[in-house]
């Protein structure tokens, strides 16, 4: 690499140049900064300003930029310099904006803004201009892991997209649960009657397909790599093993029903008790007809029992709603129905619900007389030569029964997500430690897992709740924690046909999206098109293995002398093993543990007479930092004591930066990250999980440092609380002052 | 009449909602009910009913026809509209009230002396018999209802309101001696024999 040159630019637009001394903060840039070149401008993002900036790069061989005039977040597109590393000062919405009116501040005013200059020229000096991942594959295509409606869709999708697919499918056809239906309920108005599934149609175009190959009769025995290399060793029925390298990967492994058997207050095994899946059996072999039972005799009244074994607050059985039963339940009826309208079906819910366009479903099913009645089933018993349900009706309030040739119970979907990784992980470590039945239940569980991933942190996707394959269902619901390995339909969260589908094309594009970014030496979401990657000095690794346990992405693999085994297409470059890393060897070009000590230590830190605390913000750049953005673009006021240091998530944080900012005489440091726990709304999912848990342990070294804990506190911040930020840091800021100064200045 | 009185009706089956879909005026529209409460709660006189029309709906599913047309719960509407017009599912709920109640009546299962009920059949007879309303018959009758000592109490107690009718020339006392009527009472009473007609050959019961 070429000689390093550093210029340092200085606008004075936006009322920069009224509010603060521009030479001040140039002088700063030179002789502290120790900028090579230092320039002011009174509008540096217009068309000049940056002409000037980028003839310096052609001529004057910058290689260094620090741009001091708005937040990294603004005018991106005129600060664009793909030659140059840069940095940003955020002098505009993180000074002038958000310090209080009136000359009686300029003076902390000015002082922001000098420190931001010096953290902006502190962190340039530590930084490099990222490469880009040289292990760029050139494998495009896509793996679909199961042929069913979301499979088959994803599929055609891809391939229509004009990406090569391979599909594997369990069974000896395609088609999966789409098969065993008679209808399905409508996805076009007038959403009135239950429509054939189209299914056979979509299973021949996938078969006929150029771009796309399908091994039926097939599991996935082992996936190894990562996006754009990965190598998937498909098996088949005979035993033959057929070895395909992949750019990208979607799970759509579906669900199965509940097992009635498991009912049996409901009638879960009597002969006139079928589950949803039995009735469309039914209906198939009734072909239009009127519906049959098992035993010959035509149905002239149902029952259709909604929630069976779902909602279930006992702990039993299912805890949440499969979202589709109810409109399945509806078109159910209607078979009847359209076959006999004199045939008596009731509905027996306790909350009818809907989704999508389904309530003029529901309507239509009224129109043709299915009776819905709110009622709780307690029991379901064989009487004659049928059945009776005993319930409560809700509207009545009083008990009630009635007598049906047919109960159908609407039970659940459980989703084939494959291995549960806790489980995994305790299994791993019996096995592990020679225990024979450990070593047995490690294999069983490798019969059961779908991916059969070589990965370090274990061989299927992570599971969010209730056995659901993880997504990140706040905020980007496609995404998983596995990079280029997408779950679609029923195996990510509850839902019908149709939302499968929807789900399975924004799979289809994600899992197209991975494959392209890896291809580039690029990261995936959300750090989309980021050239950076993490870089380990494998000579400094104390091979603890933290890096390998902590990373929300199971990125990290181990080498036989557990070593860790970066696959930077795995990586999302969030960080989170550079801030676990206790001995500090994991860095990434642009951004690093110095490249944030630097800046810490650039502030200058008033003495403890000055009555100036300083406090320290490490600020998630993903929501936190938008939000003090927005604080300042509302001019919402907070305190000219705090200087703020953008990180790429909480997770990222690195302790040393805790203790160093102590030791150089910070009051307090303010952790600003994003939700954890359940609900979590964490970019990079564990991160700000992972950051409160280190946070947790930092209390014993506050104390042994002569602290109290209280100077290093953790906020959750959501992108919206612009006010709330405010208030958290004023509030800080007054506790700290209460507290007094820091027994550590002076000694830095 | 008819024989459904007669018929056995199994609880949540579709026979007495076929019948009510069949028999009662907008019956058609009790299945559309999705159960949300919205007429109950938002009907002014809801507290004196025995059962609210969200109540009524879900008896009429789960085959209670005693308890439905020997309610008097449809004879207490006044017609006030609040529930139709917050019905989501655009029920026509007053006149399904309506329908109800004259149902219930003409299948003799209505509540013995029920107060509106009494007073629509006393106006009807005094409309029918001349095609003009007779109010001191009217009036009297009313008050004679419940027994010749009851109405003789009723009067005095009314007499000052009758006194200043009078004097207004708002009521004749001679309209007592038969009073007026319209003018081709003949043929009034045809029209009224025919319209009868055709209302029981639109409810099935044609003889």
């Amino acid at each position: 690499m070429s000689e390093m040159k550093t210029a340092a630019y200085i606008c004075s637009g936006c009322g920069l140049g009224d509010k603060l001394d521009i030479a001040q903060l140039g002088k700063i840039a030179q002789k502290e900064g120790k900028m090579a070149l230092v320039r002011e401008h009174a509008f540096l993002c217009n068309s000049e300003g940056v002409q000037m900036i980028r003839d310096d790069i052609e001529k004057e061989a910058v290689t260094h930029v620090c741009i001091a005039a708005c937040s990294r977040r603004a005018k991106t597109d005129a600060f664009h310099f793909p030659t140059a590393a840069m940095t940003r000062a955020n002098l505009r919405e993180g000074v002038i904006w958000v310090v209080a009116e009136g000359s009686e501040h300029d003076e902390v005013r000015q002082e922001m803004a000098d420190d931001y200059v010096r953290m902006g020229c502190a962190e340039l000096k530590k930084m490099k201009l990222p490469q880009g991942n040289p292990n760029t594959t050139l494998q495009k295509n896509i793996l679909v892991v199961g042929g069913g409606m979301s499979g088959l869709t994803a599929a055609f999708e891809a391939a229509e997209a004009g990406y090569e697919v391979v599909v594997v499918e369990k069974q000896a056809q395609l088609g999966g649960w789409a098969n065993k239906l008679w209808k399905r309920v409508p996805f076009k108005a007038p959403y009135a009657e239950p429509q054939d599934t189209g299914v056979a149609e979509l299973a021949a175009k996938v078969s006929a397909h150029p771009r796309i190959k399908v091994h039926l009769n097939s599991t996935v025995a082992e996936t190894t790599g990562a996006p754009g290399r990965f190598k998937v060793k498909v098996a088949q029925e005979s035993g033959a093993v057929a070895e395909e390298t992949i750019g990208a990967i979607i799970q759509a492994t579906g669900f199965a029903a509940y097992d009635i058997a498991r009912l049996p207050e409901l009638g879960g095994g009597q002969a006139n008790v079928v589950d949803q899946a039995g009735l469309e059996a039914l209906a198939q072999a009734a072909n239009g007809g009127m519906l049959k039972r098992a035993d010959g005799k035509e149905i002239k009244s149902v029952v259709f029992l909604q929630c069976a074994g779902q909602r279930d607050e006992t702990g039993q059985h299912l805890p949440y709603c499969s979202g589709h039963c109810c409109a399945t339940s509806i078109k159910q009826a209607m078979y009847f129905k359209d076959a006999n309208p004199d045939t008596d079906t009731v509905v027996l819910y306790t909350d009818l619900r809907v989704p999508g366009m389904g309530e003029d479903f529901y309507r239509s099913a009224q129109e043709k007389g299915v009776i819905f009645t709110k009622g709780k089933t307690n029991r379901v018993e064989a009487a004659g030569d049928g059945c009776k349900v005993n319930f409560r009706d809700l509207i009545l309030d009083e008990d009630a029964s009635l007598d049906a040739d047919l109960v159908v119970l609407a039970t659940g979907q459980v989703p084939n997500a494959g291995v549960n990784l806790d489980a995994w992980d305790k299994v791993v470590a019996e096995a592990d430690g020679g225990s024979e039945e450990g070593k047995q239940k490690k294999s069983a569980m490798q019969k059961i897992s779908i991916l059969n991933l070589s990965y370090r942190q274990g061989p299927d996707m992570p599971q969010f709740k209730h056995g659901f394959a993880d997504s990140h269902f706040i905020c980007f619901p496609y995404e998983t924690r596995r990079t280029g390995i997408y779950a679609a339909g029923p195996v990510r969260r509850p839902m019908d046909m149709l939302q499968a589908t929807e789900d399975a094309t924004g799979a289809a594009l994600k899992a197209i999206q991975a494959a392209e970014n890896a291809s580039l030496g690029r990261a995936a979401h959300p750090r989309s098109g980021d050239l950076s990657y993490p870089i380990v000095r494998l000579e400094g690794c104390t091979q603890c293995k933290r890096c390998t346990v902590e990373c929300p992405f199971g990125a990290i693999d181990e080498d036989e002398k557990r070593f860790p085994v970066f696959n930077e297409q795995r990586c999302r470059r969030c960080g989170t093993c550079m801030g676990a890393c206790p001995v500090r060897v994991i860095s990434f070009e642009n951004y690093s543990v110095d490249t944030v000590g630097n800046q810490i230590k650039a502030v200058e830190i008033p003495d403890e007479f000055s009555e100036k605390p300083r406090i320290l913000i490490l600020a998630c750049e993903n929501d936190a930092y938008p939000a003090l953005d927005m604080a300042g673009l509302s001019r919402t006021v907070y305190s000219a004591f705090v200087r703020v240091i953008p990180v790429r998530c909480l997770g990222s944080v690195n302790t040393i930066w805790i203790t160093d900012a102590l030791n150089s005489g910070y009051d307090g440091v303010m952790m600003m990250g994003c939700k954890k726990g359940g609900d979590y709304q964490c970019h990079f999912v564990k991160g700000s999980e992972l950051a409160g848990y280190r946070m947790s342990k930092i209390g014993d070294t506050l104390t042994g440092m002569g602290l109290e804990p209280e100077r290093v506190s953790s906020f959750e911040v959501a992108i919206t609380d612009n006010e709330r930020v405010a208030k958290f840091i004023n509030d800080y800021v007054a506790q700290l002052v209460e507290m007094g100064p820091s027994p550590m200045k002076g000694f830095g | 009449m008819n024989d459904f009185n007669k018929q056995a009706v199994a609880p949540y089956h579709n026979n007495f909602l076929r019948e009510v879909e069949e028999r009662v005026e907008d019956g058609e529209w009790v299945k559309m009910c999705m159960q949300c409460g919205v007429c109950a709660g938002s009907c002014p006189l809801g507290n004196a009913w025995q059962h609210t029309p969200q109540k009524l709906f879900m008896m009429i599913r789960a085959g209670k026809r005693e308890e439905v047309l020997s309610s008097d719960s449809m004879w207490m509407c006044t017609s006030c509209y609040n529930c139709i017009v917050r019905c989501p599912r655009k029920l026509p709920i007053t006149h399904i009230m309506h329908g109800l109640a004259h149902y219930a009546h003409r299948q003799g299962m209505a509540p013995k002396g029920q107060p509106t009920r009494e007073i629509a059949r006393l106006f009807w007879n005094n409309l029918a018999k001349t095609g003009r309303v007779n109010e001191l018959k009217f009036s009297l009758a009313m008050y004679f209802k419940d027994g010749f000592v009851q109405g003789i109490k009723n009067s005095l107690a009314m007499q000052g309101v009758g006194i200043g009718l009078i004097k207004a020339k708002r009521l004749n006392p001679m309209e007592i001696l038969g009073g007026h009527k319209c003018k081709d009472k003949a043929g009034f009473r045809k029209m009224i024999a025919k319209a009868r007609e055709i209302e029981e050959r639109k409810l099935g019961n044609a003889s």
